[in-house]
């Protein structure tokens, strides 16, 4: 435990006095505010229609699309660049300004700067999320006037950490790029890349890969040849973090996403049983169906993480 | 080298980078309360070796010893003892010094009760008391300088790795931190590996020199044995200056 604190302790107090901070945060309490703002409105139409409502009103201020996206759907696209944002010149920052090598040369051993300025970036996201999701809800509250019950309360919870395992994969990333590249431009970039790659592009790869394996043109391929393409297609797009966080979050999120699968691939019993049983799943059932998403998440982010601790480690200090 | 088992020692100690040879067969000592005037052109692979000593970078081949440690096992070790200030050293601009510091000191894992009179301890004796609260990115080279030294100072070290300490300073600023590294030898005892291009400055304060050509040490020994070994008579005539050139140009 040399020394991580030390630099724990250090790197927080960098974040929390650095513009970039303040940048992120107005701009993600900006966003935020202007989400939650839309679905309320467009969720106090709707309670008007239908004095009822729903179930879960209070759960749909974070899933329901206003005007353009809900706020969970800004999460997914826009929370690896606050994940790249705080970690892309964490050690290459050091290095140019002749810091790391003093550093290192103190008794400490040398993973503690890395763990510590992962677990202070963590800390910050941590900080930003449940800010984010507190303000949404004290904005809702007025807004609709309802109480969340205790599920709404702890599925919001559960959703918290979801996103904070997520955008600290993106946090991982940045450090690895940051350990790879000397220049924090270059390794800014790399992130930038990595973020269009895995969040945008994959989704062309993966229709790409699935007609060049299972073509399904026009005229109608038998039933064999488009679940092979859907297959395919998913099991491409599951490389992408954004596709693991979304399949997680929405079915946390909405207790009425009953599965991830899409329709082709169910069989005639998982159809029939989804169209008869319209009610919604209980926390535990929601988890279970996300819980391999949950686990590949996690799992990417540890394997990033290692990597970025094994070429740290191994690296040369001066150069 | 003496019978006496040496603070620093190396044997054969060897670096190379992808089959190009930074340090070569290195053999030498460095004994308890002296300074030792590490020499040599740039790239011969000082710092290197200050880097295999620290255990910062694992060499190739051979070994080494520092304060009795094995800078590959007891690295840890080694680093509570020795301050090590690296060459064109950086500083965090937006802090004081007594932050920075405090920075240090947490790293070394002080008590926090003994930081405060430790880190005023050390300002005073580098002479930056009247500057300790202003950032450090407004400081000039030599103030910068003598902070490095506050700042390995501050874990009260038996051996100090100084790597071009005078580099880029004026004439006053570098008298100013050769006669600080010469009192800090002989009040506290501190053995001192420094490396320099100002010969004169070292010639002044060093008991012993090393001269490393091209990755190996071409000399040790004090300045009169050397001058002795080149020109046959005893260094008091010589300066080192004309010792080194000698030195380098057989090489």
């Amino acid at each position: 435990m040399n020394g991580l604190f030390a630099i724990y302790r250090k790197e927080l107090a960098d974040y929390f006095s650095s513009y970039r901070f303040v940048i992120l945060f107005a701009l993600i309490a900006m966003v935020s505010f202007i989400t939650s703002y839309m679905a309320g409105i467009s969720l106090r139409e709707s309670l008007a229609q239908d004095p009822k409502g729903s179930r879960f009103l209070f759960l749909m201020l974070f899933s329901t699309a206003g005007a353009r996206f809900s706020m969970i759907q800004f999460v997914a696209f826009f929370g690896p660049l606050m994940g790249l944002f705080l970690g892309f010149d964490a050690i290459n920052r050091e290095r140019a300004q002749g810091t790391l090598v003093k550093v290192v040369s103190q008794p400490i051993y040398r993973d503690a700067v890395i763990n510590g300025k992962f677990l202070a970036g963590a800390t910050v996201i941590t900080v930003m999320i449940v800010a984010v999701v507190l303000v949404i809800a004290g904005f809702g509250l007025t807004l609709l006037g309802v109480v969340p019950e205790v599920e709404e309360i702890l599925r919001l919870a559960v959703y918290v950490v979801i996103s904070i395992f997520y955008i600290s994969f993106w946090l991982g990333v940045s450090i690895l790029f940051s350990i790879l590249f000397r220049s924090t431009a270059t390794s800014a970039l790399a992130s930038v890349a990595a973020w269009i790659l895995f969040s945008f592009v994959i989704f062309f790869g993966a229709s790409a890969v699935a007609n060049a394996v299972a073509p399904v043109d026009k005229e109608g391929a038998d039933l064999e040849t488009v679940m092979r393409n859907v297959q395919i297609t998913e099991a491409v797009s599951a490389f992408s973090p954004m596709v693991l966080y979304m399949n997680s979050t929405a079915t946390i999120v909405d207790p009425k996403v009953n599965t991830t699968k899409s329709l082709v691939l169910q069989g005639p019993w998982e159809q029939l049983l989804s169209a008869r049983f319209q009610s919604p799943l209980s926390l535990g059932q929601s988890l279970i169906v996300v819980l391999p998403y949950v686990i590949s998440l996690v799992a990417i982010s540890l394997i990033c993480f290692a990597v970025s601790y094994i070429v740290f480690m191994v690296q040369e200090i001066r150069m | 080298m003496t019978a006496t088992e040496s603070i620093i020692k190396t044997e054969a100690l060897s670096k190379r980078y992808n089959h190009q040879t930074a340090v070569e067969a290195l053999s030498f000592g460095v004994e308890e309360g002296e300074i030792f005037g590490f020499l040599g052109p740039n790239g011969a692979g000082k710092t290197t070796t200050l880097l295999m000593l620290l255990g910062l970078t694992r060499p190739s081949e051979g070994t080494a010893s520092v304060c009795g440690f094995d800078p590959q096992r007891r690295a840890m070790e080694i680093k509570r003892l020795v301050g090590y200030l690296p060459e064109n050293v950086g500083y965090y601009g937006e802090m004081d010094a007594v932050q920075t510091l405090e920075f240090i000191a947490d790293l070394n894992g002080m008590d926090k009760k003994d930081m405060g009179w430790r880190i005023e301890d050390v300002i005073n004796l580098v002479g930056l008391g009247d500057s300790a609260t202003k950032k450090v990115g407004a400081y000039s080279r030599g103030m910068k300088q003598r902070l490095g030294i506050a700042e390995v100072l501050l874990k009260n070290p038996k051996v100090l790795f100084l790597d071009e300490p005078t580099l880029g300073l004026d004439p006053d600023g570098a008298i100013r931190i050769i006669e600080l590294i010469q009192s800090l030898n002989r009040e506290r005892n501190i053995t001192v590996l420094l490396s320099s291009h100002h010969l004169h400055q070292v010639q002044k304060i060093s008991h012993r020199v090393g001269i490393m050509i091209k990755g190996k040490m071409v000399a040790e020994g004090s300045i009169d044995q050397l001058a002795r070994e080149k020109f046959g008579v005893g260094g008091k005539e010589y300066t080192l200056e004309e010792i080194y050139l000698k030195y380098f140009q057989e090489v």
